[in-house]
């Protein structure tokens, strides 16, 4: 295989996500339209501007992990860890069999485990630094998800942690798209997020981005006329990807689809006149996969749910498609924002729409008549769907978008 | 970055923002002299604490150029990443107003991103850890900025006018690498034409002292803060915490060349592996990082014995001065006892993800004067630690081709290759 020309496909897929665990649960909850949104159970929220969340039911760590490992991980590490046997169990590889170089790990994060940041903050500060656990020098930062996952799974090649707030989920796959191109046979590649605690609450507070709505059904309305901000929630997805030719000779027992395109900018300072960079983003990313805007069968949307970043992202996809020329869909209005999570779920989301031929709707949203998308709502509508395009936002201005294509059998 | 007649990658502006002295000429100046900055710290009363002593900047960020605003917002991490991308773009002598903004992009290192501001917040809003639900009405305003780092790769973009693929990378100590090594790849690959890129980290907080003294990684010698960060000494018992920054402007070579540009190296290798070993250990025989030096090494089209320096992780600890030099002597062969090998750590301490991107800045200046910096407080030989570590003194020496290497929490191990670009083009 010459670099460069190698194509990435996606074999196994492991998603967790507020409304489903496991592929099976979450695609089922997805195509149904059923939202894991409710008030926040894991502390009391009452005093706080914000009350809802996407959490995760039903995870429990020690079901899925051995107990050395549940006193030196955050919740969020522990959720990375079991998506990502599930999504090997799903492309049926089993790491210990396969070059240890030859399969790397590289994911994405926003805020690393914040809650286990939290619990060691308190011990320095109320108790003194003697009582800080011996794992918070690893369990909190940003690179810890790729750490683990490389260990648990004995996976010694290319690997790396990036962070572009909610758009580094996308970042995360292309350089793992990268690293099959350079010659390594099997990336993990994806993000999980988690800082649904007091102290995570606080500072997502502090961007002035969340919905301060009670009412779960009308808490996060994006393109809505009455878009006040979004939900927070936690999960995301793991995703294997393998060279192309490397799956079909082991006979793998699907492929997804291929990461065809990947594009990415950042907006100009506040103030300087010029348009933010969504739509070159897109553009990048079509150009990059050889593909025209009409070969393009649905866009998941970022879906902000800020009336400035919904009519920004509307505005890109009209440029782009022209005017309700792709359907358009948000299920993160299922699961709220998953920050690094979204996208890579999104982009599991998306390949299942490849796999099924139904677009999963956005709930409870009616588009705002200033934007014309043709967005699927309420219900899953049936298409056939041979390409998507995933968008992801990041806070200050980061833009990605990737394509991603169905692969002939 | 495998392709041979491809698109090349040549560094064309460094700033660096070291301990010892704010820019680049007192960071080299530091270094040949031999002369640590390791100290008492500073920055908050160190007396509970385990190790006492630190590497730290004396830094006014209003001094140099920040606006209180900026000030305001920025954690120290994210001040250093700024300064110090400006002073790459002054010394590149590009003119970033001409440029296609969507091919220009950013990508900054750092370990533990706001972790000094998210320290100072959690303290207020929480009332010195007495509330478990922290008070929101007591957060500042930038408090998002300082949960997610990738605000620090946002000021940056914003500083210098870039507008395409910007991001942080963050894979603890060998940040600094790895955030090089990726926009390198983005510009080889031609998604961009340059890229600014390095690392910053100020971790110098009670936190991280802390999760560091709960392990023993730092070093207990507070009665002599000179003389703290000793690698490869016989008598070395951890690292060093240091910050700060540096950053580099990266060039496609051709247009480099074309626009006349002062080329301090070419970057002609990168490879990262993980040992999939443990969160903080290191096994002994250093196989990883071996093989992401010969994978970098390769990727050059160098042999073992072209490289003329290597720059050392030299952490100080005891395992990672052992791990290493088994990897050198693994990955290099004979050529592990001939080459000078020698850590910066000694002097400027360890400052997590930005460290990485300050050696590359010591690779690049090693090859651009002819001089090797020394490991400084090197004087008992330990019987483990067996190569050229270039004690004490700085060696005149003819430097065309560099390994620098980087190892940290996570299991990463990564090797970057720089030569100068006469050679590297011959």
């Amino acid at each position: 295989m010459t670099a460069g020309t190698a194509r990435a496909v996606v074999t196994g897929l492991g998603v967790a996500a507020p409304n489903g665990l496991g592929v099976a649960d979450y695609w089922a909850a997805a195509r149904a339209g059923r939202s894991g949104i409710g008030r926040v159970s894991r502390f009391d929220p009452s005093g706080y501007p914000a009350r809802l969340a996407g959490e995760i039911t039903g995870f429990d760590a020690k079901d899925h992990l051995p107990g050395k490992l549940l006193p030196q991980t955050d919740r969020m590490t522990q959720i990375a860890l079991v998506s990502t046997d599930w999504a090997f169990a799903d492309a049926g590889v089993d790491p210990a069999a396969l070059p240890e170089y030859d399969m790397g790990v590289i994911t994405a994060s926003t805020s690393g485990g914040f809650e286990f940041g939290q619990r060691e903050l308190k011990a320095l500060w109320s108790q003194g630094s003697r009582y800080v656990s011996a794992y918070q020098s690893f369990a909190w930062f940003y690179a810890v998800n790729s750490g683990q996952i490389s260990i648990r799974n004995g996976m010694r090649g290319p690997s790396g942690v990036v962070v572009s707030d909610q758009a580094g989920g996308l970042d995360a796959i292309a350089h793992a798209r990268r690293q099959i191109r350079k010659g390594t046979g099997l990336m993990v590649s994806g993000a999980v997020d988690a800082s649904i605690c007091p102290w995570g609450w606080v500072a997502q507070l502090a961007a002035q981005r969340l919905s301060t709505s009670d009412d779960p059904e009308r808490a996060y309305l994006p393109f809505d006329p009455a878009a006040r901000g979004h939900v927070p929630g936690e999960g995301g997805a793991l995703l294997v990807l393998e060279d192309l030719d490397r799956a079909r000779d082991r006979g793998a027992r699907q492929i997804y689809g291929e990461i065809a395109g990947y594009g990415s900018t950042f907006d100009p300072k506040p103030g300087s006149g010029r348009p933010p960079g969504l739509r070159k983003a897109i553009e990048l990313a079509l150009a990059d996969a050889g593909m025209e805007p009409e070969q393009v069968d649905v866009v998941f949307a970022d879906a902000a749910a800020i009336p400035e970043l919904d009519r920004i992202e509307a505005e890109a996809i009209t440029a782009v498609f022209g005017p309700r020329g792709v359907p358009v869909t948000a299920p993160k209005t299922m699961t709220g924002r998953l920050y690094s999570g979204a996208a890579p779920l999104d982009l599991a989301t998306a390949f299942l729409t490849l796999r099924d031929g139904v677009i999963p709707p956005s709930i409870r949203v009616s588009p705002s008549e200033d934007y014309d998308i043709d967005l699927v709502t309420d219900r899953p509508r049936t298409a056939p769907v041979r390409s998507a395009l995933v968008l992801a936002r990041g806070y200050g201005g980061f833009n990605s978008a990737v394509v991603v294509r169905a692969v002939e059998q | 970055m495998t392709a041979p007649h491809g698109r090349r990658v040549v560094i064309t502006g460094i700033g660096v923002t070291a301990p010892g002295g704010v820019g680049t000429k007192a960071f080299w100046s530091l270094l040949t002299d031999g002369r640590t900055s390791t100290r008492r710290i500073s920055l908050f009363d160190p007396s509970p604490f385990r190790s006492q002593v630190a590497a730290e900047v004396d830094f006014d960020a209003d001094l140099l150029g920040l606006s209180p605003q900026e000030v305001r917002r920025m954690d120290r991490a994210a001040q250093f990443a700024v300064l110090t991308a400006r002073e790459a773009v002054a010394d590149s002598g590009l003119e970033f107003t001409a440029l296609d903004p969507h091919r220009t992009g950013v990508t900054i290192g750092s370990a533990v991103g706001a972790t000094m501001g998210l320290d100072q917040e959690y303290r207020t809003v929480s009332d010195s850890g007495r509330l478990d639900l922290v008070d929101h009405t007591y957060a500042v305003p930038h408090l998002y900025n300082f949960l997610v780092p990738s605000s620090f790769a946002a000021e940056v973009a914003w500083a210098v006018g870039a507008e395409g693929p910007s991001t942080v990378v963050s894979t603890g100590c060998t940040s600094g690498l790895d955030s090089i090594g990726y926009a390198t790849e983005l510009i080889r690959e031609g998604t961009a034409d340059v890229m600014v890129a390095g690392a910053a980290d100020a971790p110098i907080s009670p936190i991280t002292v802390a999760c560091f003294d709960a392990i023993k990684a730092t070093t207990p010698r507070n009665d002599d803060p000179e003389h703290a960060s000793r690698p490869f000494d016989g008598t070395r018992n951890g690292f060093v915490l240091g910050e700060g920054a540096a950053v580099f402007v990266l060039e496609e070579m051709e247009s480099a060349k074309a626009r006349g540009a002062r080329i301090y190296a070419e970057i002609v290798g990168y490879a990262s592996r993980s040992n999939a070993f443990h969160m903080t250990g290191l096994r002994s025989d250093g196989r990883e990082m071996a093989e992401a030096i010969r994978v970098a090494l390769d990727e050059a089209r160098l042999n073992p014995e072209d490289i003329d320096y290597v720059n050392a992780h030299g952490s100080g600890t005891k395992q990672n001065d052992r791990h290493e030099t088994a990897a050198f002597k693994n990955s290099l062969g004979e050529h592990a006892y001939a080459v000078p090998v020698s850590s910066i750590k000694s002097m400027v301490g360890h400052s997590l993800g930005a460290i990485g991107a300050i050696e590359i800045a010591a690779s690049a200046l090693a090859i651009e004067h002819n001089v090797v910096p020394p490991t400084a407080n090197l004087s008992t030989p330990d019987p483990e630690c067996d190569l050229d570590y270039v004690p004490v003194t700085a060696r005149d020496w003819r430097t065309d081709a560099v390994l620098s290497v980087g190892s940290g929490f996570g299991g990463f191990q990564s090797a970057v290759v720089l030569a100068r670009p006469e050679r590297s083009a011959g």
